[in-house]
């Protein structure tokens, strides 16, 4: 499973690259998205994909039970879409001002 | 531009949605849920009134501005990180206090009031946004 | 408690800021929170000079699991750093900003913006280093891109979308280290590298935060967003962000590369080397290409970042502690030189060499004030940059790397005539007739004078601010009591 989650994650950090390698603005914040998912992705798999139980203490227990899952990877991965989603839609107002400015969403001249 | 079939569902989903936004609230600490959750959908119901009536609508159904909201809900988390320290714990450290009588013993702490101001901060800029967004 | 302070209080400011409608109250209120933020900033320093290292494990959570805030010398220095210039800028902003921005929002952000970078700069966690890094980003995003011509929101993309690159490329990094080690907080990493030496993909990793720093500080051959927008925005904003958010690309790659990779290879570092170099060789004399003060100022600013990672790769006490210095030095200098563009701005409608000239004339008092920042970046003895220099270059030679030497050596002459071509066309040349479309006002000139004395007492401070910059290189070189501090059971 980690290999699957491996090459989705490479395969999206390509797309994405490749997609902010095209003069269009639109095809540039998709492309940001991407990478961020990639992102997520990967974090996801790095902390180890296992069927285990949740890492919360059960109501009667003294302990959680082992073995459970590693509850960083997902605290990571949560705050990272909050700023991943803030950013975009900050990038696609922006993207929203140049387009009604110009009447284009080519990327040229950007200097 | 909105259908009267889109005005009418806005109008009986907004009171449901901010519920559930409530709902969600409130059960944040131990179950799935939370401040930023709730936030978003209390933003996607003022989008949706939006969609339906106009962003003036939107913003005058609004009691407060989306700036205020930010503002307000910056300084409600900012307490609650801050309570702890007037009793020499840590900043943002949790404390929490039994409410109300024996039988319906309710636990409210300071992660409660964080989630609350959380909400605020997350309808304040995705409201920001969205409004800016369709104004210019 | 004291190691808070830096962050909560401009986040404080810029929750009321957001509830007042008044620009004018905005204005004082801002002020008064920057000045609040440098009298923190002094205490901590003053602590952590009289006490050590402090440490904070927020909510009560013990390091490795809670986020920790950390103070050493060289977080403390930096945090006062940020007081002045927030202190500054939010002086300067008393003469306007642009009305659709300061209505829009600035004062709160620029607070956001001085929250974001003390937060980097004390925080002890990686993760908690990007999210600082992304609060600092989204404040300066908004601060830049809103309420502009279309040129302008350009160039503003080219800025989101190079530091937003540099975030992802940040949380790889971050993702892979998790994977691999199973922790983030930099002080438990040291330490558990050093017992079981460091993890796998180690340089790989190594070169993933090159990268993403690398692009914040605007290292070759990532600077070019810098130029391509720095020089947009009005001055009030753009010397906040030519001040501080480079400076905290090169912190981070400071703290990182001593705490973590000291195990690389030694190429690494002499790959840290030859970036500064190039760096330094590149933004110089692509300065001296251009005819527009505040383009020239950018290009300086991107070379000499160069000198200030300088250090990083050479590794020795006394480099890093003339690198150090360089970063104090330069926080002052360059955020006075935009300061200085901003009154030009005013003065002339806009800073190409061919309005500018003639200031001596009408103002020789505000000129040679503008002077002092002008040489003291070019590095004429005795001004700080030239100390700064000094020991850099005499690190080089102590270190073998001549190369190195001779290269700031020759990039320090350049930026010398970088610097007195700024001085002839801005000050010295005539102007044109009745060129002048307005007059400085108080607010303006204030913070340039008060910034200019500080520069001077740098200067004139050289030899204990060194002595206080080896102490923070010995705390970079020799982790461990840092790494006690942080772990040690409370």
């Amino acid at each position: 499973m980690e290999l699957q989650l491996a090459i989705v994650a490479g395969v999206l950090y390509a797309a994405g690259l490749y997609l902010m390698m095209r003069r269009q603005l639109v095809q540039l914040i998709i492309g940001l998205g991407l990478i961020t998912n990639g992102t997520n992705v990967l974090i996801f798999t790095s902390g180890g994909l296992t069927r285990t139980n949740p890492p919360v203490i059960p109501e009667e227990m003294p302990e959680t039970l082992e073995p459970f899952a590693d509850p960083v990877p997902q605290a990571l991965i949560l705050t990272a879409i909050v700023i991943g989603f803030g950013v975009l839609a900050f990038s696609l107002v922006l993207a929203h001002r140049v387009h009604k400015a110009s009447g284009s969403d080519d990327v040229r001249g950007a200097s | 531009m909105s259908s009267s079939i889109l005005r009418t569902a806005a109008r009986v989903l907004m009171p449901l949605l901010v519920l559930f936004a409530v709902f969600l609230l409130v059960r944040g600490h131990n179950d799935p849920g939370g401040g930023f959750v709730a936030g978003l959908v209390i933003a996607v119901a003022f989008v949706l009134l939006m969609f339906a009536d106009g962003v003036e609508a939107a913003r005058r159904s609004l009691p407060v501005s989306p700036w205020h909201l930010l503002g307000s809900g910056l300084l409600v988390a900012l307490t609650a990180g801050l309570m702890p320290v007037f009793v020499g714990r840590p900043f943002l450290t949790a404390l929490w206090a039994h409410l109300g009588p024996e039988r319906w013993d309710v636990l409210v702490g300071t992660p409660l009031l964080f989630d609350i101001g959380v909400c605020f901060v997350v309808v304040g800029v995705v409201l920001t946004m969205t409004f800016s967004l369709v104004e210019d | 408690m004291l190691l808070v302070l830096p962050i909560i209080v401009p986040m404080f400011m810029a929750a009321v800021l957001l509830l007042i409608p008044w620009v004018r109250v905005q204005r004082w209120g801002a002020h008064v929170g920057a000045l609040a933020q440098l009298g923190c900033g002094v205490a901590l320093f003053h602590r952590v000079s009289q006490e050590g290292i402090q440490v904070l494990h927020v909510g009560g959570w013990r390091a490795p699991f809670g986020i920790t805030l950390v103070a050493d010398t060289l977080s403390s220095i930096l945090v006062v750093a940020v007081g002045v210039v927030g202190t500054a800028i939010t002086a300067f902003a008393f003469a306007g900003v642009d009305p659709r921005r300061e209505s829009g929002g600035y004062h709160p952000l620029l607070m956001v913006l001085l929250m974001g970078v003390s937060g980097a700069f004390l925080t002890g966690d990686l993760f908690n280093l990007y999210v600082w890094f992304e609060v600092m980003l989204v404040a300066s995003f908004v601060l830049m891109a809103l309420h502009r011509t279309t040129a302008q929101v350009r160039a503003a993309f080219l800025y989101v979308t190079l530091n937003l690159l540099s975030s992802s490329f940040l949380l790889t990094a971050l993702g892979i280290l998790y994977g691999q080690s199973g922790t983030l907080n930099m002080a438990d990493l040291s330490a558990a590298w050093q017992q079981n030496g460091p993890p796998r993909l180690h340089l790989p990793l190594a070169m993933l935060f090159l990268t993403a720093f690398g692009i914040k500080a605007a290292l070759f051959p990532w600077f070019f967003w810098l130029p391509a927008s720095y020089h947009t925005p009005p001055a009030a904003i753009s010397a906040v962000f030519a001040g501080l958010l480079t400076k905290v690309g090169v912190y981070s790659m400071y703290r990182v590369f001593t705490l973590l990779f000291r195990e690389v290879p030694s190429w690494v570092f002499v790959l840290i080397m030859v970036i500064s170099a190039v760096t330094m060789v590149v933004g110089v004399t692509s300065a001296l290409a251009q005819r527009d003060f505040r383009r020239v100022l950018s290009f300086n600013l991107v070379g000499h970042i160069g000198y200030t990672t300088m250090g990083l790769g050479l590794l020795t006490p006394i480099a890093v502690a003339g690198s150090l210095l360089y970063v104090v030095h330069h926080i002052i200098a360059i955020t006075n030189l935009y300061l200085v563009g901003g009154i030009f701005l005013r003065l002339r409608r806009g800073s190409e060499f061919e309005r500018l000239g003639g200031l001596y004339r009408t103002y020789p008092v505000l000129s040679v004030v503008s002077m002092i920042p002008i040489f003291a970046l070019a590095g004429i003895p005795p001004l700080s940059g030239f100390v700064a220099k000094v020991v850099l270059v005499k690190a080089t030679f102590a270190a073998g790397a001549y190369w190195l030497g001779a290269v700031a050596l020759a990039v320090g002459l350049l930026s010398v005539l970088s610097m007195a071509r700024l001085w002839d066309e801005g000050f010295w040349k005539p102007a044109a007739p009745d060129a002048d479309k307005a007059k400085p006002i108080w607010p303006m000139v204030v913070p340039i004078c008060a910034l200019t004395l500080l520069s001077l007492g740098i200067s004139a401070a050289a030899e204990p601010l060194l002595q206080l910059t080896s102490r923070a290189a010995d705390q970079l070189l020799n982790p461990e009591p840092y790494v006690r501090a942080v772990l040690k059971e409370p």
